[in-house]
């Protein structure tokens, strides 16, 4: 467990989760690092944590489908950060993804290559630093069997799962400890407009709570487990009849 | 993507399926004028009603929450209107600020607040909750975000304070938290055996910090509106005890439960509801008249029952509240008390409180000098025929009923209770268009 003076990096720091997650690190005492698109700007995020929670609150522009520029991100932080939330995620438009190149390229490089290279890199250096590190990457439950409904966002998180996964076999002997974390249905602006079934879904603070004190713990995946149980069922169902579901 | 979601007020009367999108300054209009059809904005659902509901469009902006600035010296917060009186109270308190108006639960919006003009137990001293907003953004009817105060668009700033989200979608608003001295409140209890003994215990007490009754709505006769007055004062770290003197800031923290079902139609009764009332007023009669409690107990009792309102079972319930004027309040308070207790419909939770001066220049503002009656009713038709005779004397003796609370007044009752101000506002909807882009259930239902 990091010593609660350690900053923590927010990557992705604009969706409702990310706000969430950091909300409950800086009333633990951490400084706040947050990267996302434009964010030296008027920053509103920034602002609202440094009131909510007194915490100290830094600010860092990155894109992270900008492959070439993460090493320039990279150096504009004070030092290797010993907590790392990865929370980018855009779900797209499954309909008009389907087969559009750009679009699908986008979301496979939001939700997979970007993260994926930017936190290959973060993991090797702090895999180096002294004592424990830990990286929390928000993947998603519709990644563990494509469906009709969602498979372009489903098949980027599922590369995203099987990334993370990696990481945390690679780095195991480690300090660095890597946590996936599958949410369900967590109520944010991703999931607007969606009639969500009530016990399934959470709201983003206490689904933030759970994912903290998950890490803190030292666990591995978090995973909700009434949907640790239903996904379980939709996984194992034979494709044939899989096919005629749905889900 | 089009989701329908079923949405009900706090009493959980009517429900209706309603199409809901996250309020989206930049596409709100956008979608509203693709469906023909005039959107309201909802934040924590607690207007009882229909207020925070229109089956075309209703507009989420609990997502809108971001705290925005605070100045240590003034007070003045200023914050998304998506922002609960929970969370202010979450991130200010422990720095020594809090609300300058609470009503009766912190899980209401900021915006929630200023369209209701929200009152508390200090209305007498402090007025409502629009007193106390510096300024707001508003999202107007031509898609422009105008901010709104007394020195800028004042009539718009009047008519949305209290204005039910019909004028405009609050998105900023700026308000006054006031500096408090702990967590904790000094609590008197003054027990009056009947109506004129409560209105006398009021009118004694005008300096109390906050003063509210707990009232008997089903003893009769010489008990006729027997009530505890509790009277509140901020509580100094002297007056703690030892263990909360050093940290006056924290209180201990509450477990939260959750009404897990409806409670079944028969639980509730003439019988079962005279024994409560009973046992009440002889328990709170009892010494210690005096104790402190922490500002969690004192203001939000039922805050610590989620979901509380399942207690009335799956039908729902209405809370009548009504503002009669100082001079009839007596005589009008005692003929509704009476047909209350006569009926047999009242419930455990009435509250009568003494409001200060109205905010006349706020055309749709509930209170007005005089006492604020509130109570449940459990849905049934004999609770509307109930409320419609309440109505009559409300409106004769010069009164009205809180929109906020409300689901079943006629247009005609809410036109005689607060008489030319309803042209007035309908007339700045009609020019600033607001009349075609906003609109709530209870809009329609009023007429407005």
């Amino acid at each position: 467990m990091s010593a609660a003076t350690e900053p923590v990096l927010v990557i992705g720091a604009r969706s409702d989760i990310a706000r969430a997650i950091a909300t409950q690190y800086a009333r633990g005492g951490h400084p706040l690092w947050l990267a996302a698109r434009n964010a030296t700007g008027s920053n509103r995020d920034a602002a609202d944590l440094a009131l909510r929670t007194d915490a100290e609150v830094q600010s860092f522009d990155l894109d992270v489908t900008d492959l070439a520029a993460h090493d320039a991100f990279l150096t504009t932080l004070p030092s290797t950060p010993a907590t790392v939330v990865c929370a980018v995620g855009f779900l797209g438009d499954q309909e008009a993804d389907a087969g559009n190149i750009d679009a699908t390229q986008m979301v496979v490089a939001t939700n997979f290559t970007g993260p994926a290279l930017l936190l290959e890199k973060l993991a090797a250096r702090m895999a180096e630093r002294p004592g424990k590190s830990a990286i929390i990457g928000i993947s998603s439950v519709a990644g563990d069997r494509g469906r009709a409904k969602n498979y372009v966002y489903g098949s980027a998180k599922a590369g995203f799962s099987a990334y993370l996964s990696g990481l945390r076999q690679k780095y195991a002997a480690t300090g660095l400890q890597v946590m996936t974390v599958k949410p369900g249905f967590v109520r944010t602006s991703m999931t607007d407009g969606m009639d969500l079934p009530g016990p399934l879904t959470s709201d983003p603070d206490s689904f933030a709570a759970r994912v903290v004190k998950a890490q803190r713990a030292g666990r591995v995946v978090y995973y909700d487990l009434r949907w640790r149980v239903l996904m379980s069922i939709i996984r194992l169902l034979p494709e044939k009849i899989f096919m005629k579901t749905k889900f | 993507m089009t989701q329908e979601t079923l949405l009900e007020g706090w009493g959980r009367w009517p429900k209706r399926r309603c199409r809901v999108e996250r309020l989206d300054p930049t596409t709100a209009h956008e979608h509203a004028q693709a469906l023909k059809a005039g959107a309201i904005a909802r934040g924590m659902g607690r207007s009882y009603g229909d207020a925070s509901m229109h089956p075309p469009l209703t507009l989420d902006a609990l997502g809108r929450n971001r705290f925005i600035e605070f100045d240590d010296e003034t007070g003045l917060l200023v914050a998304e209107a998506g922002v609960t009186l929970a969370e202010i109270i979450q991130t200010f308190l422990p720095k020594g600020w809090f609300p300058m108006v609470t009503p009766g639960t912190k899980f209401v919006t900021l915006g929630g607040a200023v369209a209701g003009d929200v009152h508390g137990k200090n209305h007498h001293r402090v007025g409502s909750f629009g007193d106390h907003v510096a300024w707001f953004d508003l999202l107007c009817a031509d898609g422009k975000v105008r901010r709104c105060s007394t020195q800028s668009n004042q009539d718009l700033f009047h008519a949305t304070i209290g204005g039910a989200g019909l004028t405009g979608h609050l998105l900023v608003v700026a308000c006054h938290l006031k500096k408090v001295p702990s967590a904790w409140i000094r609590q008197r209890t003054l027990p009056a055996e009947n109506l004129d003994a409560a209105i006398q215990s009021f009118e004694a007490n005008l300096d109390a910090t906050y003063s509210v009754a707990w009232i008997d709505c089903l003893a009769r006769g010489d008990q006729l509106g027997r009530s505890l007055v509790l009277l509140g004062e901020h509580a100094k770290p002297e007056e703690l005890d030892a263990k909360h003197r050093s940290d006056p800031f924290s209180v201990p923290a509450r477990r939260k439960k959750t009404m897990p079902f409806d409670a079944p139609s028969w639980s509730l009764n003439r019988w079962s509801l005279r024994a409560f009332n009973a046992l009440y007023y002889r328990k709170g009669s009892a010494p210690p008249l005096e104790r402190v409690i922490d500002y969690d107990r004192y203001f939000y009792p039922l805050d610590a029952i989620l979901r509380w309102n399942r207690l009335y079972g799956a039908r729902g319930f209405s809370q009548y509240q009504t503002a009669i004027p100082l001079e009839n309040a007596r005589d009008a308070l005692a003929e509704q008390l009476e047909l209350i207790a006569q009926s047999g419909l009242g419930s455990f939770l009435a509250v009568l409180k003494r409001f200060g001066p109205g905010s006349p220049q706020r055309p749709l503002s509930f209170p007005i000098e005089g006492y604020t009656l509130a109570l449940d009713f459990p849905m049934s038709s004999a609770a509307l025929t109930l409320m419609d005779q309440l109505d009559e004397i409300t409106v004769s003796a010069g009164g009205r009923t809180y929109l906020m609370k409300d689901s079943r007044m006629s247009q005609k009752t809410f036109e005689a209770g607060y008489r030319g101000a309803v042209d007035a506002f309908r007339a700045l909807r009609s020019d600033i268009g607001a009349d075609r882009m906003f609109a709530s259930l209870m809009s329609r239902r009023l007429g407005l």
